[in-house]
């Protein structure tokens, strides 16, 4: 293979790779509906891909259904409908696209989902146990809610070495084999931990995948942008959690990302400003919204939701396949206490980011329809700009509702940004403190 | 059991008198009786609604003081809050940032979106532990009770250490007692609402409780014990009035001025209001482990509220129990501005409250509106509309 040959097919790949296993992904909910095989229905903080997948799920992230439906602009007919039944405008987007797909017999834009068998969700978000009850009132099925006591004060990360950990670890695996034996009831199948081993092998290939990723992305120019090619990268990571497909994407996708590094390829062909971002990507212009910063130069080489939303996978935490169940345990904790922490007590993390990765600017973008990854941000990036001398923009808009949503707004905003941007960096190149 | 006393205002007087200074003193905004136990060298624990184990900073000798927000400009604590959030954030926050309240500890819990993010944001701001208290969602879990007495000891040990003090089983269980007795009080009151609801006003209800967070609890019950037998004997005529259920007040408060306003529509014969003051709804045991009893407390005996979760207690299930209890007719649906749990369970009430064929109100409120007359006028109409149809 020539060396552009080479270059052509590995540059892009990830993308190109990710959309078409989103696409078999969703074939296959579509079959699982056609056959009326129930799904489990599981969030991204704690999906338990790696359990769920040994008993033959089908898995449904409502999340992921949801802002597909803003992205291809669909969102404001499920929100209406939604609306009409009697949901606030008030409250999260993601539910009332969900709602309104439930009354549609599953119908999604991109296809048909099947109903839920059962539904597991942690604690890491309010939002998923008042939606769960949603799904108990209509189909009678189970949820199973799996506390995650995560992080308690700022400045206490959760992890082996702190003190309470065991006790922790020791409620979360015992609410594990609870959640086996309502798996097996609700499958029939008998629990198979030689299976759970291959699933969690692969799931360690993927979590060292995304973690080394995410390294590679401190490269200048940045290698993806974290907003755009990092949701494609974050949808392969939940869908295919604990797949031998799923950890084959990762190898590929370090492997386009070291080539990228080596041959000093980046995601623009410019790289005048880097940023990172804070909070929850605005589906509804979500193209439009990267070209806003990208016009400028800006690219964003890191995200808070590339950590939150990949349930922790960000860590790299790999188990130990000897002893899978109680490693199982260990994982789920440590790793969903870090995706809270990457939302509540971020800014430790974000000046370590700002550090490693040489931003620029921090772009903070809390949204009406998430309160757990928004009502910190204005104060987290107050506590961020005493520790740090750096740009920072405070946009508010919304993952899912494009009526608070105003484009002309957003740029003017972000284009005051960068003209701070380049102000700071002219200062600094004719020596003005 | 706590010596200090700070609330005296309402010694010595008879019942209109003392229910003056109590409704005085929940709208003092300065918190006067907080002041007076900090200034008698007492330390105080901040604690978020809704569901805090009181008993155990009681039992460290701290104050357990209910953050519930208040009727006040958030003039400091805006900056550090974006949009679309209910008031009671920021209005909890102010207080501690204007120094109206000092602490040496804030506890919140995960009870919805928002609040799980106050120990970050108390935690960037204040030098003292900001923390969250990991209840179980997972109530019917086996291991849950375990966990939960584990997670009560570790705020037993940090109330100990704030204090200086060991906190013993001895006095968690003498703490329980005195909150046995609250307990029981609160009941009584709430059982002449129920049974004879124009002995006592809706608004001098609220208020016997709401102080309740603001003073040591053998205070509390001392001044619950003056009251209720005047409470009960006191000469008032029945109305021809409708009887409610008010639903929607488990975390941030409607205004005082609302709650007296819906009192003078129609006879408030239940409601959630400041449930985080009166959760557990039966005595707990003296005997035995206090911590495992707190926990049994919180799985067993808690009330229901939109922001927590157990399959055993459906909230429209629990809300048409609460009706047929106080024999009421019909049920006022409130929710904070924003608050995402009321307004998604309003969804679950209405389809409960149709099916049941109850009438019901639906509204918002928020704690720092000033205006009730529309709220009032459409109260009246649609409580005349059950009167005289």
């Amino acid at each position: 293979m020539s060396e552009t040959a080479g270059a052509e097919s590995i540059v892009g790949r990830g993308n190109r790779e990710g959309a078409r296993l989103f696409r078999q992904w969703f074939d296959g909910l579509g079959q699982a509906a056609e056959e009326n095989r129930g799904g489990a229905y599981v969030f991204v903080m704690g999906s338990l891909g790696e359990l769920l997948s040994t008993f033959d799920l089908p898995l449904v992230f409502p999340e992921i259904n949801s802002l597909q439906t803003a992205v291809r602009h669909q969102a404001h007919d499920y929100l209406n409908e939604a609306e009409d039944v009697g949901y606030s405008p008030d409250i999260c987007g993601y539910v009332k696209a969900d709602v309104a797909t439930q009354r549609r017999g599953g119908m999604l834009p991109m296809g048909r989902i099947p109903k839920p068998s059962i539904a597991v969700l942690t604690n890491a978000c309010n939002t998923y146990i008042k939606w769960a009850e949603i799904w108990e009132r209509m189909y009678k099925m189970p949820a199973y809610v799996l506390d995650i006591p995560a992080s308690r004060q700022d400045g206490h990360p959760v992890n082996r070495h702190t003190p309470g950990f065991e006790r922790d670890r020791k409620y979360v695996a015992a609410q594990l084999r609870e959640l086996i034996a309502v798996l097996e009831q609700v499958t029939g199948k008998k629990f198979d931990v030689d299976r759970l081993r291959e699933t969690m092998k692969h799931a360690n290939t993927m979590s060292r995948g995304w973690k080394r990723v995410l390294e590679l992305n401190q490269s200048r120019p940045s290698l993806f942008n974290a907003l755009s090619d990092g949701t494609i990268y974050l949808g392969v990571c939940n869908g295919f959690r604990g797949h031998e497909a799923g950890a084959k994407y990762f190898d590929e996708l370090v492997e386009e990302m070291e080539y990228k590094r080596a041959n000093g390829i980046g995601t623009l062909v410019d790289e005048k400003h880097r940023l990172l971002f804070v909070g929850v990507p605005c589906y509804p212009i979500f193209r439009r919204f990267t070209e806003l910063f990208s016009e400028h130069g800006g690219t964003f080489v890191n995200s808070t939701y590339l950590w939150f939303a990949s349930g922790g996978t960000n860590l790299g935490f790999e188990y130990e396949l000897a002893d899978p169940l109680e490693s199982l345990a260990e994982g789920l904790l440590t790793g969903v206490s870090d995706a809270m922490d990457s939302m509540f007590f971020q800014t430790n993390a974000l000046v370590k980011m700002v550090d490693d990765f040489a931003v620029d600017g921090v772009v903070y973008h809390p949204v009406k329809s998430c309160r757990t990854t928004s009502t910190g941000q204005a104060d987290s990036r107050r506590a961020l700009m005493a520790a740090r001398d750096v740009n920072s923009l405070f946009i508010e808009s919304d993952m899912m509702d494009r009526r608070v949503v105003s484009e002309a707004q957003l740029k003017n905003r972000i284009d005051a940004f960068f003209e701070g941007l380049e102000s700071r960096r002219n200062q600094a190149a004719a020596g003005i403190a | 059991m706590s010596a200090i006393r700070v609330f005296p205002e309402w010694r010595g007087k008879d019942l209109d008198g003392m229910l003056h200074a109590v409704v005085e003193l929940l709208d003092d905004t300065e918190f006067p009786t907080v002041k007076r136990w900090r200034e008698a060298g007492g330390k105080v624990v901040g604690h978020f609604q809704v569901y805090f184990p009181e008993e155990i900073a009681h039992a460290a000798g701290m104050l357990p003081f209910k953050m519930r927000g208040a009727p006040i400009e958030p003039k400091h604590a805006d900056s550090h809050f974006g949009s679309y959030l209910c008031s009671i954030l920021k209005t909890s926050l102010e207080l501690v940032v204007s120094k109206r309240v000092e602490l040496e500890l804030f506890v919140t819990h995960p009870i919805c979106d928002a609040a799980r993010n106050l120990a970050a944001v108390f935690g960037r701001n204040f030098p003292y532990p900001c923390q969250i208290l990991y209840l179980p969602q997972n109530a019917t879990s086996p291991a849950a009770r375990t966990y939960l007495a584990g997670e009560y000891a570790r705020v037993r040990d940090l109330c100990g250490e704030i204090a200086g003090v060991t906190v013993t089983d001895e006095a968690l269980r003498n703490s329980i007692a005195v909150f046995n007795r609250n307990r029981e009080l609160l009941r009584k009151l709430y059982a002449i609402k129920r049974e004879t609801p124009w002995q006592v006003a809706m608004h001098e209800a609220y208020a016997l409780v709401a102080v309740g967070g603001l003073m040591p609890r053998e205070e509390h019950n001392e001044l619950l014990e003056a009251v209720l037998p005047l409470l009960e004997t006191r000469e008032r005529k029945k109305h021809d009035r409708v009887r409610v259920v008010f639903e929607g007040g488990f975390c941030e408060q409607p205004p005082f001025e609302l709650i007296r306003a819906i009192g003078r529509s129609c006879y408030v014969v239940d409601d959630d209001l400041l449930i985080g003051l009166r959760w557990i709804l039966e005595d707990l045991p003296v005997t035995g482990d206090p911590l495992d009893a707190l926990a049994w407390g919180y799985l067993e005996r808690s009330s229901y509220s939109p922001v927590q979760h157990d399959p055993r207690k459906q909230k429209e299930d629990m809300l048409l129990k609460r009706v047929r209890e106080s024999n009421a007719s019909a049920v006022i649906l409130a929710a904070a501005k924003m608050c995402e749990p009321g307004l998604e369970e309003q969804v679950a009430y209405v389809h409960a409250l149709d099916e049941a064929k109850l009438p019901y109100f639906v509204t918002e409120f928020e704690e720092n509106m000033t205006s009730y007359d529309t709220l009032e006028i459409q109260l009246e109409t649609f409580v005349e509309n059950l009167l005289f149809v």
